[in-house]
């Protein structure tokens, strides 16, 4: 399966996103440059984790009008598999292809740290080597993080089954207590209502070795790889 | 020609910046502060347009870029 990782000015998770496919997964990889108009005929596109432009303005504002967002935009309404991590996710909600937004974290401090989160939803290309409930350690670092989105919004998050992970406790539990950065009713990722477009503040791409503390990662880019081969 | 759009956050959105200050404020004893919301002010200059075309132009681009819909509103005014 073909795995493509963009690459914008600021990215600083898309060696490691590509090392962990390329490396530990095998998969056949490539960078995406922002700048060009061409997908490279993949069959996943990885939007990684950094500071895209600085962060300036929001997170994820500028980098929402690069080029190749045009043809991600296209690929992502044509059903392809886009996942978004962490500052990928913030563009994602900036191009409008998933919904909602970013606040600042509550406590207004960055995070960077090993979270649990529960997988809420595993009928989705991207959590199907998930059990239904299973709690997965992965660590997140991000100043916004804080999944803001109004009622309406969220009601219909609720009943398309959108709400993939939220933070919880490491038995599970979902609490204020496990919600670090104050996000509405704990989401930690969404997907979009056909499910190929996947936005997460937890970094996978982290947790894909044990030497690192965590394989759990592993768990999302499989999913991934199985679905594709569940489709040919 | 120059323009000045103000960019806030929604009633209702939770504003952790704004409480921030807010809190700082009591602590230096400044107790009828009673709420702070942050926001964000832009400066823009213009060139090669007549007032009418910015009139469309401006919140255009406040919608599209400087303001974010589902969590910030604008307002704007010329400032000359």
């Amino acid at each position: 399966m073909k795995f493509g990782v963009v690459v914008f000015p600021g990215s600083n998770c898309d060696y490691d996103t590509y090392y962990v496919l390329k490396e530990i997964l095998n998969q056949p990889t490539f960078f995406l440059w922002h700048k060009d108009h061409d997908l490279k005929g993949v069959d996943c596109v990885i939007l990684p984790g950094g500071f895209s432009y600085g962060d300036y303005l929001r997170s994820g504002a500028i980098a929402r009008f690069s080029p190749l967002m045009e043809e991600i935009i296209e690929f992502a309404q044509k059903g392809g598999l886009v996942l978004g991590i962490c500052n990928g996710f913030q563009i994602l909600l900036e191009a409008g292809l998933l919904e909602g937004a970013m606040l600042r974290n509550k406590k207004l401090k960055f995070l960077c740290q090993t979270i649990s989160i529960r997988v809420e939803n595993n009928k989705i290309p991207f959590t199907r080597e998930a059990r239904p409930g299973q709690v997965l350690r992965i660590p997140i670092a991000h100043f916004d993080g804080n999944y803001y989105a109004p009622p309406e919004i969220l009601d219909k998050l609720k009943k398309n089954d959108q709400i993939i992970f939220r933070y919880c406790t490491e038995t599970g539990e979902i609490n204020e207590e496990a919600n670090v950065n104050g996000s509405i009713e704990n989401i930690a990722g969404i997907s979009n209502t056909s499910g190929n477009v996947l936005g997460m503040m937890p970094h996978p791409e982290r947790a894909a070795e044990a030497l690192l503390g965590s394989c759990d990662g592993l768990i999302i880019f499989k999913s991934i790889i199985n679905f594709q081969k569940s489709i040919i | 020609m120059k323009v000045r759009v103000l960019v806030r956050l929604k009633n209702g959105v939770l504003d952790p910046q704004g409480q921030t200050v807010r809190h700082a404020l009591h602590v230096l004893g400044y107790h009828q502060i009673k709420d702070v919301r942050q926001g964000k002010v832009f400066e823009i200059e213009l060139e090669g347009i007549d007032q009418e075309t910015a009139l469309r132009l401006i919140p255009e681009i406040a919608d599209k870029v400087l303001a974010n819909p589902i969590i910030e509103t604008f307002s704007w005014d010329f400032l000359d």
